[in-house]
């Protein structure tokens, strides 16, 4: 079972991963990546962030990029969940959680769905900080992650 | 006629989230860029030649030469920061 979701409440990545296991026996491992918000960015100190999306597109690049995962490796079920709005230091942003038999399928789709996720799905982050709010520029290293992948 | 949208800083610094445009001249999207920038004052800036943007057409990220048509809806971004 795959699920996407996006929403601006919290979520608590414990209870995704038991979801995503629950009632499976075929299933060996569970690989999860939780992304959270830093309290300092650029050497600035943050006090809250915000995260805008395009509504439909955010929803199909993930699907895109989930069903790529699926299509790569022998999979049992993933989560990915990203929050949007307004959030706190040490809230979780996003979870990507993937099931498989065994480990290395898990740990290798984990990685290619967040690194994807990163430079293909339209999210753009706002932070606060004392000097007033900003957008956080896109990293050079996230591309360079992507393309390990060599799609 | 387009639909084109703005997000994020691009949306903010245009004061616009979304306009419509009239579909006709309009071979690609690259041809929709160059009329925003034609607007002029903080279009020509936003939309200028050394801008990084990036584009969807129909909610699918693309590049300047894609083929627009009647009833599209084009988006226009900067490079996204999620996870």
């Amino acid at each position: 079972m795959n699920e996407i979701r996006i929403q601006s409440e919290p979520f608590d990545p414990n209870i995704e991963t038991d979801i995503l296991r629950a009632g499976n026996p075929a299933i060996g491992g569970v690989v999860s990546f939780i992304g959270l918000m830093r309290d300092i960015n650029e050497g600035e100190t943050v006090s809250t962030m915000t995260l805008e999306h395009y509504p439909g597109m955010t929803e199909k690049s993930l699907q895109t990029i989930v069903d790529e995962a699926n299509q790569r490796w022998d999979l049992l079920g993933s989560r990915v969940v990203h929050r949007v709005g307004e959030m706190k230091p040490t809230d979780p942003i996003v979870l990507v959680a993937v099931a498989s038999k065994h480990r290395g399928e898990a740990f290798q789709a984990c990685e290619f769905i967040i690194d994807f996720l990163k430079t293909r799905a339209p999210f753009w982050k706002k932070e606060s900080t004392p000097e007033g709010s900003r957008w956080v520029d896109a990293r050079h290293s996230d591309d360079e992650a992507e393309a390990r992948w060599k799609l | 006629m387009i639909k084109v949208l703005f997000f994020a800083s691009l949306r903010e610094r245009l004061d616009e989230a979304s306009l419509e445009m009239e579909a006709e001249g309009l071979a690609d999207l690259g041809a929709v860029l160059l009329r925003l920038r034609e607007r002029g004052g903080i279009w020509a800036d936003v939309f200028a030649a050394d801008q990084t943007v990036m584009m969807a057409l129909n909610q699918e990220m693309t590049g300047t030469d894609t083929p627009v048509q009647d009833g599209d809806e084009v988006a226009f971004f900067p490079p996204v920061t999620g996870g």
